[in-house]
């Protein structure tokens, strides 16, 4: 059976520390992360990613009255990404075009607002908005974009917890694969700092991390010190394509997605399982149909909890032990845990590494934890090799779901 | 209260519900929504904030009642006086 290979035309995103893929690139390879400190209802001060785009270059008022904050940056990334990509979208066939975003949750954010709201009100629920239902149902931001764009083929959110943005762009590689669509909008996004229940529930887990001085010092992935991570709200969305129709209309390609996999855990509702883990890097691989020792880069999904960074790398080293070139990672060190944008965001940092060559850095690493040390973790300085042809981009969520997607550089 | 005054009031409502839309030189006795672009639910929005900010209820049978700012101003006058 014939597989059209699929490939990336365009990138937008908003993130922490970025607005632009070559802003967001930059402070990588400057190691410069942006985790300022936010005041949280019932919780007090608490560090937190938030993003500066301006919501109005794409949307109007009424519209970010209407909607929501997760829309927001859906469409933010989503228009971006179509200018980005060249592709003329006046002209293109609207009703081909699919919305696949990733998110880890949707509609706390509103529901909580509106339980505040009336409680203002004595509880009385004749004050609860009429906005809510459309704000709280699951595909709210994949169908803003669709609205804010006129597109008119599906779109859905993709459930998977942390794994969502990597989940977000294997759902548009099948459905290009499937002909269900032409173009697809995928990635994933998140919201997440405007929840309360949010930031209470890591608390309460023990996973909320804390620095006694610097807000950017907070996530730090692999250090001694680590104990929690920081939550952050961000954005990414690329423009897939059949690699067929990329070539058509003349695109620049920006990487094809070689391999993927996702698989569960099936033992623990929060506690990773290396093994199962390491069996998805696995079948990514055979997926792609290369060996470990091909890959350049392993861009971790490690989150600066003291457990889940160490059940990582057991499994990286299962997989990738005998690998002298194959070099690991990590970008939450930056802009902190983006949820439903995690990976999508995250392999968007680590992609342009296949022009410059340049392996950005895990950052914060003041003193190494022994039982996360690998020979080829690349800590504090970037790190410039020969040629960086492929990328696997690790992201796994709670409930066990582990994903794996893997990129290479494109080649004829 | 003036009618007037109430019709400022609902203006002032919907520069906050429909900020993109200039609502200077509304005129009073032309149905709202055949002057701006005005769906049900920001029609749901302004008897929401009746409600919140002045404490006024519109019941679902008075809703054609605020059609036009006249017709507001006609209709929500009494209701305001009699707060």
């Amino acid at each position: 059976m014939h597989q059209s290979r699929i490939v990336i035309t365009g990138i937008g995103l908003t993130s922490p520390n970025g607005n632009t893929l070559e802003e967001y690139r930059k402070n990588l390879l400057d190691g410069i992360a942006r985790i300022q400190m936010i005041d949280m209802r019932y919780m007090g001060k608490v560090p937190a990613g938030v993003c500066d785009f301006d919501p109005k270059k794409h949307q109007t008022r009424k519209e970010l009255r209407v909607g929501t904050r997760a829309g927001s940056i859906a469409i933010y990334a989503a228009r971006e990404a179509i200018a980005n990509s060249g592709i003329d979208f006046e002209n293109y066939d609207k009703s081909r075009i699919g919305v696949y975003v990733g998110t880890t949750e949707h509609g706390n954010v509103e529901t909580e607002n509106e339980v505040y709201n009336i409680s203002k009100f004595d509880y009385d629920t004749k004050f609860w908005t009429h906005h809510h239902n459309p704000r709280t149902v699951a595909n709210n931001p994949a169908g803003e974009i669709t609205i804010n764009m006129g597109i008119t083929g599906p779109h859905y959110t993709i459930g998977a917890a942390c794994a969502a943005g990597n989940a977000g762009l294997i759902q548009a590689l099948q459905m290009l694969r499937l002909g269900e669509v032409d173009l697809a909008l995928a990635g994933g996004v998140s919201e997440s700092i405007q929840s309360f229940g949010i930031f209470a529930g890591f608390k309460s887990q023990g996973a909320l991390g804390t620095h006694e001085t610097d807000p950017n010092k907070v996530s730090r992935p692999f250090d001694k010190s680590r104990n929690g991570i920081v939550v952050s709200e961000g954005g990414c969305i690329y423009t897939l394509e059949r690699l067929e129709d990329a070539q058509a209309r003349g695109a620049e390609i920006i990487a094809e997605i070689i391999g993927y996999r996702i698989n569960s855990d099936a033992s623990d509702y929060v506690l990773p399982n290396p093994e199962r883990q390491a069996e998805c890097m696995h079948q990514a691989l055979k997926v792609a149909g290369i060996e470990a020792s091909e890959v350049d880069i392993v861009n971790t999904h490690a989150t600066s909890t003291p457990m889940g960074d160490i059940q990582e790398i057991k499994a990286i080293r299962e997989v990738f032990g005998d690998c002298p070139t194959t070099y690991v990672n990590n970008t939450k060190s930056y802009i902190g845990h983006c949820m439903g944008a995690a990976g999508a965001l995250e392999l968007a940092g680590n992609l342009p590494s296949f022009q410059d060559n340049i392996i950005h850095p895990t950052i914060n690493v003041e003193e190494l934890d022994p039982e996360c040390a690998l020979p080829n973790l690349v800590i504090n300085e970037p790190r410039k090799v020969d040629a960086v042809k492929v990328i696997l981009n690790n992201s796994f969520g709670m409930l066990g779901i582990n994903s794996a997607l893997i990129l290479r550089k494109f080649e004829d | 209260m003036t009618e007037d005054q109430v019709q400022q009031i609902v203006i002032d409502i919907i520069n906050e519900i429909a900020p993109d839309e200039e609502t200077t030189g509304l005129k009073p006795e032309v149905n709202l929504r055949d002057q701006m672009d005005l769906d049900s639910m920001d029609f749901l929005d302004i008897v929401m904030e009746l409600r919140k900010q002045h404490g006024i209820e519109v019941p679902e049978e008075d809703y054609p009642k605020l059609a036009s700012l006249a017709s507001c101003g006609e209709y929500l006058t009494p209701k305001f006086n009699a707060k």
